[in-house]
């Protein structure tokens, strides 16, 4: 269909506008953006007012990922107007479209791909209107700072073309026509619009909300998951200053006060009133490979291509990832308020109206009854504890009605707490073939669940807590190809004769849920260091042996480009040092990401340090060149930290890794000497999606330039001094 | 309850609170500064860095009675988003956040430097920054702010 045609047809359903407005038999074949089909009406997502004030919603989160600034920058260009006359309002149950969780790298293919089509076609609505004011053709418009202009000079602006309800319509699924003149906010660093006030001490987060007559509540968490509350004499407590409430309910324990310190001291006195029993109901084995592979799994074969080949040399490895922190830098919290049988919740949540949901099955009322309200919280990086806060805060509001109740964790609540990244073992085999090409792959991820999000009320910590305690719902792994703990278990590799298989753990010995990446992070470590292991059996080198196996051109384009931003060939090895290299196309379908990577290895005192890293990466049509620099950065450093020391510690009794000293992270003095990250754009290519894309390549490449640097192959995560020293 | 008469960013504040009352708690919840953050409550991880006296501190390890006439500055009192002072601008320039929750501490860390040590190397940068966790891993970022923020202090630019 041609753009004329289009806009004609397009004329013509306008003109039937009414608030009834049904979706016209004529529409195009084909699909809205999934975010759009669910909230089809162009109004729901970009409203003018009179006062020619545009406000943009989406139903995504700012988590620190710099999403608000990409997506004004995709709206700005649809309507050719700056993007500082735009306001955005972010996930809120009660004014944006529900978009599900703010995961998985989604935000711009889903928010970014509805908020384009959406604003496309309100350009055309308002071309239109713009047409039938001026009396001249739409085609014949120019459109500039948010206003039409005929070839006579006379003008309309938006405001005054939306008078009412124009924008009520329903999208439809062929595309509004390019703009006409330049884009010019999509492809260029615009500065974050949140970076000024998170600068100057501005209000910037939930933990800085501060309502009028609010209180302060902490939440005393038992010493363990198993443990029963055997006593409690809270009538000392009670009697502190400024105490207002010790709540109870089966082994959730919390105190509200007057001051935030109060609070934090009563709830102190409390933990030391209440008497615990706490049995050793945790399994203690010698590795993580014990722990995980002792557990009752369900296996289902995600690939099955083509037929086992014995002809060639064997190998096989197993590598292995313990449980790990999200640990925000922020503890979680959370205000809540009950007035007049409605609550509402502001919440750092990456999913407002699932956790609505939540919460109204946890408080026995309708989600009707709930607002939940996103503010911005501490770095997110999955599923951490702001929906357990939110909880806390919900259940408290509940027990003191009327004032807002806020909630924030203390240091041991976060670390001890939020649901962890999963414990993973990854087994492969594969045989290289005379031809020096992989001619047959096996591969077997065990995995307890990487998504245990809410949903439902079991799903909440302080649910399960209760006298009358939620049950978690039974885990279920997402289908392929996104996959959860089999994320990228599938090689992007041409292999004609591969299986992989993953033996889904419905039950984890602790809490565990979605930490950036998934199972990719394990599961692009165990291929990319077994291709760095079979490149070197192959006696080829690693870069090549990834080449000679990848099809894609897009694949082929990262990895050249990474390793030709390095210097691969040609490096020269400096004395203690090694590179390494790895490749990843996240989730099989979305960004592509490949890194070069240099360690320095102290083989006496254990220490691995990354010198420097250069990588590429492919997320389709960019919309922010340095905000995906700063996530692909951002992934290398945190992977870098999950990679060479990260690691939650237990005993039979209870989590031991529950503050900085004893789950330490990266510091600056740690810091490469560079991180380069390299584009390649795509005009036109949808949005892939950048948040995760690094996680995995990142730990594999540093692994590899381990056994580069010093002959250590480690295949157990983290690489931490004790490692390397013994090994 | 106690009054403390404290001085924070240059001007005087009457506070009523009791003498144990770590100072982020005084200046987060009864001066509604945000700056200062709340990470661990430990000393570990530097969100809630504040500069006593020309020396940066861990404002959750101060008690509000122990800080008596010692000038406090925080992030506030550095300038506004409008008016952002040097390191502030220099963060901007960089870009150097990602949440942002520790930026705060990062910057006020890097003011006690910078006042200390005008021209530092890169080295005295790192080993100062030390102290304050990022969990986004804007690490390069911050390093690149401060290193920008030195260099426009030391070309005459205000601090």
């Amino acid at each position: 269909m041609s753009a004329d045609t289009g806009r004609r047809r397009f004329l013509a359903a306008g003109g039937a506008l009414t608030l009834s407005f049904a979706m016209p038999a004529w529409s195009a074949p084909g699909e809205l953006p999934k975010s759009l089909d669910k909230t089809p009406w162009l109004d729901a997502w970009i409203r003018i007012e009179a006062d020619e004030r545009i406000t943009v919603f989406t139903g995504k989160a700012e988590l620190g990922q710099g999403i608000k600034t990409a997506l004004l920058q995709v709206v700005a260009d649809e309507l050719r107007i700056a993007p500082s006359r735009l306001t955005l309002v972010t996930a809120d149950t009660a004014r944006t479209p529900d978009e599900g969780m703010t995961a998985g790298s989604n935000s711009m293919k889903d928010s970014g791909a509805a908020l384009r089509h959406a604003a496309g076609q309100v350009r055309m609505r308002l071309g239109e209107l713009a047409a039938a004011r001026l009396g001249v053709p739409a085609a014949s418009l120019a459109l500039k700072d948010g206003a039409f202009i005929a070839a006579n000079g006379s003008r309309a602006s938006f405001g005054q073309l939306v008078t009412g309800q124009e924008l009520h319509l329903r999208a439809t699924p062929q595309p509004a026509p390019p703009a006409p003149g330049p884009k010019t906010a999509i492809g260029h660093s615009l500065p974050r619009v949140d970076i000024p006030a998170k600068v100057a001490g501005g209000p910037a987060y939930v933990q800085d909300l501060r309502l009028p007559n609010m209180v302060h509540a902490r939440v005393v968490r038992p010493p363990s998951q198993a443990a029963t509350l055997t006593g409690l004499d809270a009538a000392a407590v009670m009697r502190l200053p400024g105490v207002l409430k010790v709540v109870r309910d089966g082994r959730f324990l919390a105190v509200i006060a007057e001051g935030e310190y109060r609070a934090v001291k009563a709830a102190a006195a409390l933990a030391r009133a209440a008497r615990w029993d706490t049995p050793a109901a945790l399994p203690v084995y010698p590795d993580v490979k014990a722990l995980v592979m002792a557990q009752p799994a369900e296996p289902t074969t995600i690939l099955a291509r083509g037929a086992r080949v014995q002809e060639g040399t064997h190998f096989k490895a197993t590598y292995t990832r313990p449980f790990q922190l999200h640990a925000s830098i922020g503890p979680s919290c959370a205000v809540a308020q009950l007035v007049e049988k409605r609550y509402t919740v502001w919440t750092h949540s990456q999913g407002v109206f699932p956790l609505r949901g939540a919460l109204a099955e946890l408080l026995a009322v309708k989600e009707e009854a709930i607002r939940c309200i996103h503010v911005e919280g501490s770095g997110c990086y999955g599923h951490n504890g702001a929906d357990d806060v939110a909880a806390d805060a919900a259940l408290l509001a509940r027990a003191f009605p009327g004032r807002p109740v806020r909630v924030q964790w203390m240091r041991e609540d976060e670390h001890g707490w939020e649901p962890f990244g999963a414990a993973m073992v990854a087994q492969v085999a594969a045989t290289l073939g005379p031809d020096g090409r992989i001619a047959d792959w096996q591969y077997d991820v065990f995995t307890p669940p990487h998504n245990t999000r809410p949903g439902k009320a079991g799903n909440l910590l302080p649910a399960t807590h209760l006298a009358k305690p939620f049950t978690p719902p039974v885990p279920t792994p997402s289908p392929q190809p996104e996959g959860s703990g089999d994320r990228n278990a599938i090689p992007y590799y041409r292999l004609p004769n591969a299986r992989v298989t993953h033996h889904f753990q419905p039950k984890a010995v602790l809490r565990t849920s979605a930490m950036r990446g998934l199972g990719a992070y394990c599961n692009v470590f165990a291929i990319e260091s077994f291709m760095d292991e079979l490149a070197r059996a192959a006696r080829v080198d690693p870069v090549a042996f990834r080449l000679r196996h990848l099809e894609d051109p897009r694949a082929i384009d990262v990895v050249k480009l990474a390793a030709a931003k390095f210097g691969w060939d040609g490096y020269k090895r400096p004395s203690r040092r090694g590179r390494g290299f790895a490749f990843a196309r996240y989730k099989n379908l979305a960004s592509y990401c490949a890194l070069a990577v240099e360690v320095e290895v102290a083989r006496e005192s254990g220490l691995v340090r990354v010198t420097r890293v250069s990588s590429a990466v492919d997320c389709g049509e960019i919309v922010n060149p340095d905000g995906v620099r700063n996530q692909i950065e951002g992934g290398i450093v945190q992977s870098a930290s999950w990679t060479l020391l990260e690691q939650v510690r237990f005993d039979a009794a209870r989590v031991l890794t529950v503050d900085w000293a004893s789950y330490p992270i990266l510091r600056f003095g740690q810091m490469p000497e560079q991180i380069d990250v390299h584009l390649i754009d795509r005009p036109g290519q949808p949005f892939l999606g950048t948040g995760e894309a690094a996680q995995g390549p990142a730990a594999a490449a540093v692994a590899n330039a381990v056994f580069d640097a010093c002959g250590l192959r480690m295949r157990d995560l983290p690489l931490d001094r004790a490692r390397v020293r013994k090994a | 309850m106690t009054t403390y008469r404290l001085q924070v960013n240059g001007k005087p504040h009457a506070v009523n609170t009791d003498p144990d009352t770590p100072l982020l708690y005084v200046l987060r919840d009864d001066l509604a500064l945000n700056g200062a953050k709340f990470g661990c409550g430990l000393g570990q991880c530097g969100s809630c860095t504040v500069i006593m006296d020309g020396k940066p501190v861990m404002s959750c390890l101060v008690p509000v009675s122990a800080v008596g006439a010692r000038a406090v500055r925080t992030v506030e009192g550095l300038g506004s988003s409008d008016k952002p002072g040097v390191l502030q601008q220099a963060f901007i320039d960089e870009q150097a956040a990602q949440c942002g929750y520790c930026i705060a501490g990062m910057i006020m860390q890097a003011t006690a430097l910078l006042e200390k040590t005008p021209a530092p190397t890169d080295a005295q940068i790192r080993a100062h920054m030390s102290p304050n966790l990022c969990r986004c891993g804007t690490h390069m970022r911050i390093l690149r702010a401060v290193r920008r923020a030195a260099d426009r202090l030391a070309a005459g630019g205000k601090r």
